[in-house]
């Protein structure tokens, strides 16, 4: 999408064009209030929570629900903070998303430049599978996880996440190599290249946008993901949302609010930054996901 | 277009002669066997497990899985719940609101910044930045905002309108409104890029023609652009509602299905019937639901796109 | 019926001077071509006759009133666009009477006018299509006749037919040409293509970098052009322009140039008085391939021809001629001659050069000198 100085021809006149610009603001607001909440009043003291404004400025700074969230607080029945969940979280994400991108991306590659018969109907299958609500899988699923002795292990997680995207992966890169130019491979393969190495050597140096987006989307979903973490893993596999979640709804004791936003955003922190990194990317994953075909 | 495949290759590797054959066989095969895989894999844990609890959905499953069939008795079952019926209620209520205010916020916010704005690189993070949180991020920040004791209504008090009541979430009536509160906020954003891109698509000569033609700015936008932008509509309405059938996250962060099981959705009835009240069956049964309220809407949105679009 | 006048136009963007200062008027029912490469500002300076654009200065005039200052609806005006700008969710009918409706026309009249615009166009059957089940002429013919039920002062098109393929292109230009003749509506359109400017136009306009480099009519721009973008602009293949000298001969003066393979070729120039001034100085010479041919082949009408042996580099028969290609001034010099001569690469033939039609320009300013 083009961020340069937009180029439709509709005019407007000056009194309309404070109103937008208003309005647009005040949406801006909508958007940032939580955020701007959330960070404010994770520096300040549980009483001027308590007593103050949620909308001001903290006039006691600390950090210290930022360390409690981190390592102290109490998560279920242990007072560890977030940090090893968010371990958990990490162990999970990067393999799955490496592995998932890349066998979207070879799937990819045959579903457009190696066409068969009923590519079609294989292809419309996998599509469909990024739809399903996984509320239907969750009982096979658990299942076969116990048969394979995977059963709340990080490595259940990840075999997991990785089917599971690999429907989307291979939407992201059949989309893109669609439109990259077949003569290309029929160029190599006249030159003697084989399947591997077609792949290796031409489409894959070329994919750079496209793995991008896919990563960021991958990224995002499975670290955000929160019900399969809940259904497939135990204490010791737990990823930072499930973690977050009991650390916030924890209904005994003082509940912490400084904390909680700390908490909050430190679980947040990765995809924050990927999008913030890579917006452009990120919104045409979003897109890509989307808009089918 | 076909790409022939297999064509022999003569690799530098390959000896002549009858060995080639394999070589050539298994070029062939080569893409099919890379394919397989995935396809296999997908076939099992998607389909196979659909088919698996749908099985289950005809059994009196408990904690474990059994195979005595009950036939349709767990659906009859379920439309007995209270809770279920709740459930497809809020979905309702969720779904429809959520669906058409995040249409139109996110319309027009897209007419708006199509408007030559200046500020847009700085708006379009913003608008979008939601779309990044987990939904468990974003019901803690909506939980604290709404919760009367310390969000809004408290600050409300503090800022000098003492009688300023905004108890939703704590009232089983209303507290399906926050959820649609969240929920507008996470996707709206996302929503009006989708519009953006759509109203950037249209060709500009078409608006020239329209401004000759003395269209003021409303009719432009009613009788020109907006129905330019069907296709936009349906992708928009196909994305919403399938987050909105499989909203879970967001309803366990922000109030657990409370008060008391006033929001449960069809996500939370499932989980908890299947995990924690160890009615296997009945949980089944509800994601079988589940299941044909997506495909009702997926299904025919998928062939429509995929015999249009398929080279 | 109109009078369209532009004075002294300037359009600025930022800080690019997109128009600089521009010119002209065009008679009532007269059809102004603008033309000129890619990026020479003639789509701009349409924009703005069309109001699409505001102007940084000067005025636009139509029929006697300025125009600057009025939105594009009330210009009194009908464009047709490149890509046909139809709308896509609208039957044929519902775009051609949209105008209508924005204006309030009651539907009876409506119909009426789109009916009566359908039949000048032979697209009576297509009324009830969407522009996508129509082909690219068709929608071409329904992007006219929206522009036509409005019955505007001013006819406007912008490259209506460079989306076309050639063959459909050339039907569609004759169309344009005798939907003038009929209608004697003044037009103005825009093109990049040359040929297109030369057949449809009364009056000539090139543009170059938002200056306009020369206005007349095709005869002027053709036979006269201002300076050397014009001469090389116009004109299929392109004119040839030789360096060359100015000397006395015998006389008069003769223009000078070196001859591959032979000494310097030496040909008198038809009216000497112009540039008896210029002896002894650097020229640009200039003549059009069809004032190069073979000796037979020359115009009789000419007062001046001048026979002389240039040595042959390619020859491109082209069926109802052959151009043959030759090297003077240290230029490649394209001259046509008559498709039977039996012409062989790398031979030496007597060309005959028609100084008649000779063109000179000043080398530093590339205006024309003669």
């Amino acid at each position: 999408m083009a961020h340069a100085s937009p180029e439709t021809a509709v005019r407007t006149n000056l009194a309309v064009r404070a109103l937008i610009y208003s309005i647009l603001i005040i949406f801006a607001v909508y958007y940032l209030l939580p955020l701007y909440v959330m960070l404010v009043n994770s520096v300040k003291p549980l009483d001027e929570i308590r007593q103050g404004n949620m909308m001001a400025l903290p006039q006691l700074f600390t950090i210290e629900p930022w360390l409690s969230a981190w390592s102290t607080a109490q998560i279920g029945v242990q007072p560890t903070g977030l940090k090893p969940y968010f371990i958990n979280s990490v162990l999970m994400v990067i393999p799955a998303v490496a592995i998932s991108t890349m066998i979207g991306a070879l799937n990819g590659y045959v579903l457009t430049k190696w066409r068969f018969r009923g590519d079609g109907i294989v292809f419309g299958l996998l599509l469909f599978s990024c739809f399903i609500p996984f509320q239907i899988v969750l009982i096979p699923m658990a299942r076969i996880l116990g048969l394979l002795g995977l059963a709340g292990s990080t490595p259940g997680l990840i075999l997991v996440h990785v089917v599971y995207g690999i429907g989307f992966s291979t939407l992201f890169f059949r989309n893109y190599y669609d439109a990259f130019p077949t003569e290309l491979i029929r160029a190599a393969q006249i030159d003697g290249a084989g399947f591997f190495r077609i792949f290796w050597r031409i489409l894959l140096p070329s994919s750079g946008p496209i793995i991008v987006v896919t990563v960021i989307w991958q990224f995002t979903n499975i670290w955000n993901d929160f019900l399969f973490g809940a259904s497939f893993s135990d204490v010791d596999s737990q990823p930072v949302t499930i973690a977050l979640n009991n650390l916030v709804s924890s209904s005994t004791g003082v509940k912490e609010y400084n904390v909680h936003f700390a908490g909050a955003v430190l679980a947040a922190l990765p995809t924050l930054i990927v999008y913030i990194v890579s917006g452009r990317y990120f919104v045409r994953g979003l897109m890509a996901g989307a808009v089918k075909g | 277009m076909s790409v022939s495949q297999g064509m022999p290759v003569a690799t530098d590797r390959a000896p002549i002669g009858r060995t080639s054959q394999t070589t050539e066989w298994l070029q062939r095969a080569l893409p099919k066997i890379v394919l397989a895989p995935s396809f296999a894999v997908v076939l099992v844990v998607v389909y196979g497990f659909i088919v698996f609890t749908g099985v289950l959905s005809f059994t009196d499953s408990k904690i474990l899985p059994s195979f005595n069939w009950v036939g349709w008795e767990n659906y009859a079952k379920l439309w007995g719940f209270r809770n279920w019926i709740t459930a497809l209620q809020n979905l309702a209520i969720f779904g429809s609101l959520y669906i058409i205010l995040c249409s139109v916020i996110g319309l027009f916010l897209a007419i708006l910044i199509d408007q030559k704005i200046r500020i847009e690189g700085a708006l379009r993070p913003i608008y979008l930045y939601p779309m990044a949180l987990s939904f468990i991020v974003t019901g803690t920040a909506w939980k604290w905002f709404l919760d009367p004791g310390i969000g809004l209504e408290h600050t409300m008090h503090l800022w000098g309108w003492e009688s300023f009541s905004f108890t939703w979430i704590k009232d089983g009536k209303m507290a399906i409104y926050c959820i649609v509160i969240a929920a507008i906020w996470q996707s709206s954003g996302f929503v009006m890029a989708m519009f953006l891109a759509g109203l950037r698509g249209v060709d500009n000569e078409i608006i020239k023609a329209a401004q000759i033609d003395g269209a003021s700015n409303f009719n432009l936008y009613r009788r020109i652009i907006i129905p330019i932008l069907r296709p936009a509509f349906l992708s928009v309405f196909v994305v919403l509602a399938h987050l909105a059938i499989k909203s879970y996250d967001l309803v366990i962060a922000l109030t657990n299905g409370g008060p008391g099981r006033a929001t449960e959705m069809p996500a939370t009835f499932m989980y908890s019937y299947t995990f924690t009240r160890n009615e296997m069956g009945i949980g089944a049964s509800s994601a079988v639901i589940m299941l044909m309220m997506i495909a009702s809407v997926i299904v025919p949105y998928l062939y429509s796109e995929l015999r249009g679009g398929k080279r | 019926m109109a009078f369209l006048e532009i004075d002294n136009l300037q359009k600025r963007f930022g800080t690019v001077d997109v128009l600089k200062g521009i010119n002209l008027s065009v008679e009532e029912g007269g059809f102004l071509v603008l033309v000129g490469p890619s990026g020479c500002g003639k789509s701009t300076l349409l924009n703005t006759i069309a109001g699409l654009e505001s102007i940084t200065g000067g005025e636009i005039r139509i029929n006697g009133r300025a125009v600057n200052d009025l939105h594009p609806s009330q210009r009194d005006i009908a464009m047709v666009f490149q890509s046909y700008a139809l709308y896509p969710n609208m039957t044929v009918g519902q775009n051609i009477a949209f105008g209508m409706e924005m204006r309030g026309v009651p539907k009876a009249e409506r119909d009426k006018a789109v009916a009566g615009v359908a039949k000048t166009l032979q697209i009576s059957h297509l009324l009830d299509r969407k522009p996508s089940q129509l082909s690219g002429g068709q929608r071409q013919r329904v992007a006219m006749g929206r522009a036509l039920v409005r019955d505007p002062q001013v006819f406007l098109f912008d490259e209506p037919l460079s989306n076309l393929d050639a063959k459909l292109r050339v039907d569609m230009r004759t169309e344009i040409k005798r939907l003038h003749q009929s209608m004697k509506t003044t037009i103005v359109y825009v093109t990049h293509d040359q040929i297109e400017a030369m057949t449809l136009a009364t009056v000539i306009a090139v543009l170059k970098d938002g200056v306009l480099q020369q206005f007349g009519t095709p005869h002027e721009i053709y036979n006269n052009p201002a300076n050397v973008f014009v001469a090389d602009f116009m004109g299929s293949p392109a004119m040839n322009l030789i360096p060359a000298r100015i000397e006395a001969n015998g006389g008069g003066v003769a223009v000078v140039m070196s001859r591959d393979g032979l000494a310097p070729l030496q040909l008198k120039v038809a009216n000497d008085s112009k540039l008896s001034a210029h002896a002894g100085r650097e020229v640009i010479f200039g003549l059009r391939p069809e004032a190069i041919t073979d000796m037979s082949g020359a115009d009789r009408t000419s007062a001046r021809v001048v026979n002389a042996d240039c040595h042959v580099e390619v020859v491109e028969p082209a069926g109802a001629d052959t151009y043959v290609v030759t090297r003077l001034g240290g230029r490649e010099v394209i001259g046509r001659m008559r498709s039977d001569m039996q012409v062989a690469p790398h031979s030496t033939v007597p060309f005959a050069f028609n100084m008649d039609k000779a063109v000179y320009f000043d080398p530093q300013s590339e205006l024309r000198i003669a």
